[in-house]
């Protein structure tokens, strides 16, 4: 194997996916390192999918300058590599006078931010946008530019790509080790592996303190800050049609109410410091929380509507800013810190980091191979609500496999679920991540088992040792009378 | 799209829509056809191979796969068609007909054009998200279906230290299960005052089998970052609220979950069919019939049943009034209302035929004593039961020999004088 690269990454969230397909462009040998079991494990996979405007960030930060630039990025990628994404738009909310003159400031924010198209609105024009909300509310500000995405397929779309322009990935390998040997620097990883690479990009996330300090650079911590979010049955999808926000707190953009791409809203997250990187556990308080915020906005939603919750640790470093950048370790480059708006920045996260590179002194020479477009794999959700069966016949003319139901729930299909498996994901998770399945009210009760024999069948990996999320995780421990 | 022409569609072929069918092929309907996701008919019924189905139905004891057999057989004799792999995605209405559309594996996308349909879909287990438990979400955690199956149809064991939230049957049944297969059930978590499933399976499961049954009690905390490693318990005050002053650990690597069963209604709902709020089934009339006409709905679809022999005796009704349906709604009396009266949570059907016989199904909305369970017109008394005690987990049917010709509705209501 041939273990000399131009570039290493360690870490495949969105920092990582984006900075490795921004630099596939190029003739760069490029590895990606990752110490779970699938791409967008970490932090990517908890993120709540929206892209925002940018009226919240402060005038003059880099988080501000890429979140905008990222922002207008999205289109074109979009197109390109065949994830949802959509351009709903943001509301704050204000319910007081005292909300009000906040409103008025982060109006005055995006005015001098930026902001197209940003706007004050009067009760009545808010809830002629978002009839939903509560009739309470004095007035909002309204952002049209904000957008929503699948976090983790545009991860994995990101990721795909960039494999099929000739990025290698090494998942399941946790970085243990990095020096200097030479002109490289050089990785070992948790299962013997050793990498060489010219430069080297942090971009491991809530570990990026650590991968750094592995590497002589101690100059910044992460701050794990834990968000809790639910997400509602399908049935209550169409409550809201943007992202919703209260006038934010000093620590986080609040407690929101988030329409997702694939139609079930989600509502959080909460935003909590804590010591631990490993806490991924939800509370009840932080349910009630949610639930409380969420429904002075939209009355209407329910606690007992939550079909599953999940946590997220935002990455926040020292210094509340991004920390993008060369360090003292010369080839050695952070891309750290990278918490909201961390996913509407990754695109513009990865022109920097690119060019920071060549500060460095590393020679681009584009490719004249690199193929920008990936193909989504065909869904039929969307043909089977839109009762599209013409188009559906024709797929499944094309591929029979689109005509076994795997997950009633959703509707995902024999056919995406292969695909999934044959794009790597053979975990329970990395399935349900990349085709949905799993996701919907009954959580996986009646297709987990047709999935494992999915995953059998088309990897040979034994059922008892499938996993939820990689090994010590396994669905179905024991072969029947095995003890 | 392949086009087919049938009397009736039977969506599921479980214990409802195998009865459904036979009754409807009985009252002379010709063309039915029952469609089926799974590979091989009769519903949940083929995972549960313990015995004790059958008693009303069949007088004997049978296990679920026997019992899914009769009719199985009944319907085979019947020369009733089964399309299996094949999973309905839409059911709509052109006039008085319907279409139901559907995905066969073997047959591609499937349009069929009927004059009704039965929705026997049955229901699905709440799980984790449902109820929302605190704390990690590590593997290990499955319903307790899910963990029959794949032990009692796949022959896989989801773990060795068993912890079961929820006391319903399923959870009783799987405790005796896991224990028989070598595995160690630690705790039956229930968080109401009493057992949500039959006495008989508190007895045969866990009394058997030494394992403690905490009622009252509730997981406040699951723990584990792969896989699950413990649960906190804690004593619940106010009905709900976990206490964790008093809680204790349980060590455990799987956790089962038998916390409820909800109708699947999904196509239902598509179909633009009116759920009522408590049994979370479609609204019916006295002919079972959904607010979507030509549309009925018999069995787990429309509540969640305790024993399959009442599914069986409801989806025989539901067929032969599916059957006179077709013919054209001859012998249709008047319809009144049935009301739901005091500490009940439901009565179904919600509409009942005058000078007709009718068989009611109920639940109290709280464990009671020394009550009376009655029924009345707006004039007299058409039934009355005194009761010990009576719980919710248990399903009331009352048969009325005829509702009175006059009557202008029934209301069914617990009451503790005479």
């Amino acid at each position: 194997m041939n273990n000399k690269f131009d570039i290493l990454i360690i870490g495949a969230g969105v920092v990582g996916a984006s900075i490795a397909r921004e630099l596939s462009r190029y003739q760069l040998d490029i590895a990606v390192i990752e110490k779970e079991e699938d791409v967008s494990f970490g932090t990517s996979k908890a993120n709540s999918g929206i892209i925002h405007a940018g009226f919240h960030s402060q005038p003059g930060t880099l988080k501000l300058k890429l979140e905008s630039a990222g922002n207008r990025m999205f289109d074109q990628l979009s197109r390109e590599l065949g994830f949802p994404f959509e351009r709903r738009g943001e509301l704050m909310v204000a319910f007081s006078d005292d909300e009000l003159q906040i409103l008025h400031k982060y109006y005055q924010r995006a005015v001098q931010n930026n902001i197209s198209g940003a706007e004050l609105l009067g009760r009545e024009r808010t809830l002629e946008l978002e009839p939903n909300l509560n009739p309470d509310i004095l007035g909002s500000l309204h952002a049209p530019t904000a957008g929503i995405v699948g976090p983790y397929e545009y991860c994995f779309a990101l990721m795909e790509n960039a494999a099929s322009n000739g990025v290698k990935i090494f998942l399941d390998n946790k970085v243990m080790k990095i020096f200097r040997k030479g002109a490289s620097l050089e990785i070992v990883t948790d299962k013997g592996i050793s990498l060489s690479g010219k430069f080297i990009v942090n971009s491991a996330g809530i570990y990026s303190d650590e991968i750094a300090k592995l590497a002589g650079v101690g100059d910044f911590k992460i701050l794990p800050r834990k968000g809790e979010e639910y997400l509602l049955d399908r049935r209550v999808g169409g409550l809201v049609r943007r992202v919703i926000f209260p006038v934010p707190s000093e620590k986080s953009k609040g407690l929101l109410v988030i329409p997702t791409v694939d139609g079930p809203v989600m509502v959080g997250p909460t935003a909590e410091d804590i010591d631990s990187r490993t806490d991924f556990s939800t509370t009840r308080s932080g349910l009630d929380a949610v639930f409380k915020n969420a429904q002075k906005m939209v009355p209407a939603i329910r606690a007992t509507d939550i079909i599953t919750s999940f946590v997220g640790l935002r990455p926040a470093a020292t210094g509340g800013d991004f920390i993008i950048g060369k360090t003292s370790v010369k080839g050695f480059i952070n891309a750290a810190g990278i918490q909201s708006p961390g996913l509407t920045a990754s695109p513009a996260i990865a022109e920097m980091i690119r060019d920071i590179l060549v500060d460095e002194g590393l020679q681009l020479k584009k490719k004249d191979d690199f193929c920008p477009e990936r193909t989504a794999v065909s869904k039929i959700r969307p043909l089977v609500e839109n009762r599209d069966y013409k188009t559906l016949e024709t797929l499944i003319s094309k591929d029979k496999n689109y005509s076994k139901l795997v997950c009633r729930c959703e509707n995902i299909t024999e056919a995406e679920i292969i695909a999934a498996v044959r794009s790597g994901h053979t975990t329970l998770d990395g399935i349900k991540f990349s085709a949905r399945a799993c996701t919907g009210r009954c959580q996986g009760g009646f297709c987990t088992s047709r999935i494992l024999d999915i995953i059998h069948r088309e990897t040979g990996i034994p059922i008892e040792k499938i996993s939820k999320k990689g090994k010590g995780s396994e669905i179905l421990f024991y072969k029947k009378g095995a003890f | 799209m392949k086009n087919n022409i049938y009397d009736t569609v039977i969506i599921g072929a479980g214990p409802a829509g195998l009865a459904a069918a036979v009754s409807l092929k009985k009252s002379g309907i010709e063309k039915v056809l029952l469609v089926d996701r799974e590979s091989s008919a009769g519903g949940i019924l083929n995972q549960c191979i313990h015995n004790g189905f059958g008693l009303h139905r069949f007088k004997e004891e049978l296990t679920g796969p026997e019992y899914a057999e009769r009719y199985v057989d009944l319907v085979r004799q019947a020369g009733i068609q089964i399309l299996l792999d094949s999973c309905v995605i839409d059911i709509m209405s052109s006039g008085k007909g319907k279409e139901v559309i559907m995905l066969s594996e073997e047959q591609g996308l499937l349009r069929i054009s009927c004059k009704a349909v039965v929705l026997a879909m049955g229901c699905r287990e709440k799980n984790r998200g449902n109820i929302a438990i605190p704390g990690s979400r590590p593997a290990g955690i499955l319903t307790a279906g899910f963990a029959q199956k794949m032990v009692n149809i796949h022959g896989y064991m989801p773990g060795k230290e068993v912890v079961i939230l929820g006391s319903g049957d399923i959870g009783l049944i799987m405790a005796r299960r896991m224990s028989l297969e070598g595995a160690k059930v630690k705790a039956v978590i229930e968080i109401q005052t009493h057992p949500g499933g039959l006495n008989r399976n508190i007895v045969q499961c866990l009394q058997d089998f030494d394992i403690p049954l905490y009622l009252s009690h509730t997981i406040s905390e699951i723990k584990g970052d792969r896989r699950i490693t413990s649960v906190e318990v804690s004593p619940v005050v106010d009905r709900s609220v976990p206490d964790r002053n008093k809680s204790f650990h349980l060590d455990c690597d799987t956790l089962l979950l038998s916390v409820g069963l909800i109708p699947e209604n999904e196509l239902s709902l598509k179909a633009g069919i009116q759920l009522d709020n408590v049994t979370r089934g479609p609204i019916v009339d006295a002919n079972l019939m959904t607010s979507v006409e030509g549309v009925f709905a018999c069995g787990n679809v429309l509540h969640v049943h305790d024993i399959v022999d009442w599914v069986s005796e409801e989806s025989e009704f539901c067929g032969y009034r599916v059957a006179r349906y077709i013919k054209g709604d001859n012998g249709k009396s008047r319809e009144i209302p049935v009301r739901t009266g005091k500490m009940l949570s439901y009565t179904l059907p919600s509409r009942v035929e005058v000078g007709k016989p009718a068989t009611l199904s109920l639940r109290t909305m709280a464990p009671l004593e020394n009550v009376i369970l009655a029924v009345r017109t707006e004039k007299d008394f058409l039934y009355k039961k005194k009761f010990r005690k009576i719980f919710p987990s248990i399903m009331q049917r009352i048969a009325l020999k005829e509702v009175p010709a006059d009557a202008q509705y029934i209301e069914t209501f617990i009451t503790t004088g005479d």
